[in-house]
């Protein structure tokens, strides 16, 4: 269930919301869908792209979106996608 | 210091068999041993299970013959000389993993203390019968070596030349004695440290990056890397290539792996093979004996020149790989060839076809009671003409 | 969304031996993903974790991770794995194998390790069958299940196994599923630096066979089930902590501590030596 913010934080302005980036290795990809499937904050979606395998791999929906909870990085069976927090020097 | 915390007990000693390997393994630098009990074997594991502590090593009993050959393969691979003992029954569960040993070119020793079969059969008599089981054991292609001794003092030496060949071919090497020389006690000497012999694994000279677990060298034996040294290999009992990369549906790689296996052995047979001749140089009739079998022989052979036959004794102190070119060259130089086994019917099948056109007489012994020389002396003169 | 960056994990994967074997939606992925993490986020030296597996599809495990590896014959990992761990302490040994490996063929080694408390941790990957000869029945197989060799229903009472390990005398015992990925790298990482005995059984889905014959034809499917039938309960009574087709209990059942079988040794060895050196 999403937390409803109804107060905004004091200190607000001076924390730096973490931005992911998505890393997604297609040709690993087998079409498990657990990535899609238990993503906590609906990121991904199959794409329409085949892959070598035949496969349909995953693809980012909302980049924004994504809160860097590595979930899909963890149960990714095959190691072909993984979230790290995007490197901007400050000026996300 | 007291006399036990010695790794090698230099000096005379009257002792029995199993205690002289046990021994004999101590001193070849044998510091794991894994097993479980079983008549006529039981005093090897009862004697490392005392002297093994005092020396820095670990014993333990495993729930099974089955584990006991898995834990000593992996105390080897972890870099430790490794052994276990048994007899028939235990031999047979052990097989499988003898298997995996040969084929993720194991060095380590298994001593078969060997009884009257088969199945539970007499386990407080002694017999020859796993001879062919020694080589043919395990499912597939593949080369062991199997040494016999036939004394306290080959209890012992034979235990260090068995761990010196496991370690130079890295290849499971089996002591086949019997529960008579097992279980029999007799003067030994075990000479100071270093006057014995010990040789080690030849280690990989590559770095990590470049080490292939499975090449090769010039005498068909790959160098070993043992865990925890950083290589990080991959060894696994499915056909693999020199990476060590599982190639299952190759035929190429399984053909090269396993003719590497076996040839490493066979090349090597010159090299490997101990005999020992009593008054062949001159002789009509040959004995061909190896164990237990072969002291009675030799009372016979001499009993034999006695009576004016001129009888000759080749003690094979290997049977395998079996000696195939000085059984042929005996043969060829005397009329008959008698072979005592306690079995009924093993190595004189290798002695016959070595033999070729020289005639051999096979004498079985069942029952658990070595030939009398007596025994031995009739057959000779029965082919003696 | 690039792919020039390397997974995180990578350094912990045998890069000649990937991309591995296993099936589209076959959870033993996960396992090596969460057992990488694991190493990753502990201060073990990597050249001295040995890996260890049978035969089985998660047997295959041995060959992928960035270890000394070993892949031993049906059901004999734990006493290899033994004979390495006593004979080189040093080493962390691990075993990672399957329920038909650890406790059909392989289930005596088991009880006798735990009930010997050798330091080594022990991770079943449970799927229900025997997945790599094509999905026969196993000592977990739920009654009433299909399996090739059950094809009229399975009429054998199945293992628990963590009630089996706890009997026995492992001093960590825990049972996860591949979904919960967090919770099964936590005990992964307690059980890779607890002494003595740990085991820990995951709850892995086999679509291609057990999931396929038994009415959860992709893993999705089965992952779906864990969601739904799955409930945490630390420190139950593992005799209690059942699998049916709507509870799957799971949890860290047995965390105790008990001297290992390396720390007995060791105390022995030394008393041996020391009255040696101080008698005559």
């Amino acid at each position: 269930m999403p937390l409803r913010i109804w107060r905004k934080p004091l200190d607000a302005d001076k924390i730096k919301i973490p931005q992911a980036e998505i890393h997604i290795i297609k040709n690993r990809c087998k079409g498990c869908g657990f990535c899609i499937e238990f993503c906590p904050r609906d990121v991904l979606e199959t794409s329409e792209e085949f892959n070598v395998r035949g496969v349909h791999p995953p693809k980012v929906k909302d980049e924004t979106r994504c809160t860097l909870c590595h979930f899909c990085t963890a149960v990714c069976p095959d190691f072909a996608i993984f979230t790290v927090e995007k490197d901007c020097g400050g000026s996300c | 210091m007291t006399l036990e915390n010695r790794a090698i007990l230099t000096g005379k000693h009257f002792m029995n068999g199993d205690f002289a390997c046990a021994e004999g393994a101590i001193a070849a630098g044998c510091r794991f041993f894994a097993g479980y009990p079983i008549t006529p074997a039981t005093e090897i594991a009862e004697r490392m299970a005392r002297r093994l502590p005092e020396v820095g090593g670990v014993y333990i009993q495993m729930e099974d013959e089955l584990g006991s050959m898995a834990a000593v393969i992996g105390a080897s691979y972890a870099g430790v000389k490794s052994m276990t003992a048994t007899s028939g029954p235990g031999f047979s569960l052990m097989q499988e993993n003898i298997g995996l040993a040969a084929m993720t070119e194991t060095p380590c020793v298994i001593v078969d203390i060997m009884r009257g079969g088969p199945s539970t059969g007499q386990p407080t008599m002694a017999g020859q019968q796993d001879v062919m089981q020694a080589k043919w054991g395990s499912h597939g292609d593949y080369e062991v070596i199997a040494l016999a001794p036939s004394s306290v003092q080959e209890m012992f030496d034979l235990t260090i030349e068995a761990f010196n060949l496991s370690e130079i071919y890295r290849v499971p090497v089996i002591v086949l004695a019997d529960e008579v020389v097992g279980h029999m006690s007799e003067p030994l000497v075990i000479p100071a440290p270093d006057a014995i012999n010990v040789v080690n694994r030849k280690r990989p000279q590559s770095s990590p990056e470049e080490y292939l677990p499975f090449k090769p060298d010039e005498n068909l034996v790959p160098p070993m890397a043992c865990f925890g040294e950083g290589y990080r290999f991959y060894a696994t009992g499915l056909t693999h290539d020199e990476r060590g990369r599982p190639r299952t549906s190759s035929a190429k790689a399984q053909q090269k792996l396993v003719q590497r296996l076996c040839d490493k052995i066979r090349e090597n047979t010159e090299k490997i093979v101990k005999i020992n001749e009593t008054m062949l140089e001159d002789a009509e009739v040959a004995v061909i004996a190896y164990g237990i079998a072969s002291r009675s022989a030799l009372s016979a052979v001499r009993k034999a020149r006695e009576r004016g036959i001129k009888a000759g004794l080749l003690r094979l102190v290997t049977l395998w790989p079996f000696p195939d070119s000085h059984v042929s060259e005996v043969a060829k130089r005397v009329q008959a060839i008698v072979v005592p086994e306690m079995n009924y019917g093993q190595l004189v099948r290798e002695v016959e076809r070595a033999a070729k056109e020289t005639p051999v007489t096979f004498l079985p012994k069942l029952g658990g009671e070595p030939h009398r020389p007596f025994e031995i002396l009739k057959a000779i003169r029965r082919v003696h003409t | 969304m690039s792919e020039e960056l390397l997974h995180p994990l990578e350094r912990f994967l045998r890069e000649w031996m990937i991309p591995h074997i296993w099936c589209e939606g076959c959870g033993n992925g996960i396992i090596l993903n969460c057992f990488a993490k694991a190493l990753s986020e502990l201060n073990l030296d990597p050249n001295k974790v040995v890996v260890v597996s049978g035969i089985g599809c998660i047997g295959r495990i041995s060959g992928y991770t960035n270890t000394d590896s070993y892949h031993t014959t049906h059901g004999r990992a734990i006493p290899f794995a033994i004979g390495a761990k006593l004979a080189k302490p040093e080493l962390k040994v691990v075993v990672i194998s399957g329920d038909g490996d650890l406790f059909a063929i392989g289930g005596n080694h088991f009880i006798h390790a735990a009930r010997r408390n050798i330091d080594m941790p022990v991770i079943c990957a449970n799927n229900f069958n025997y997945g790599m000869t094509g999905g026969q029945y196993a000592p977990t197989t739920p009654l009433e299940a299909w399996t090739t060799t059950t094809p009229y229903g399975n009429i054998e009472h199945p293992f628990n196994l963590v009630y089996l390990a706890a009997a026995s005398g492992a001093v960590y015992v825990a049972r996860w599923t591949t979904l919960h990925v967090r919770r099964l790298t936590e005990s992964i990482k307690k059980a890779l630096q607890k002494e003595g005995f740990s085991f820990i059984e995951v709850i892995s889905p086999c679509p291609e066979l057990y999931g396929r014959y038994n009415q959860m034809r992709t893993g999705l499917d089965m992952m779906k089930w864990f969601k739904e039938a799955s409930e945490v309960q630390h420190h139950l009574d593992p005799a209690k902590a059942e699998i049916t087709p709507s509870k799957i209990v799971l949890g860290e059942f047995v965390n105790i501590e008990k001297p290992s079988y390396g720390r007995l040794l060791r105390e022995k060895i030394t008393q041996i030596q020391e009255k040696n050196v101080g008698g005559e």
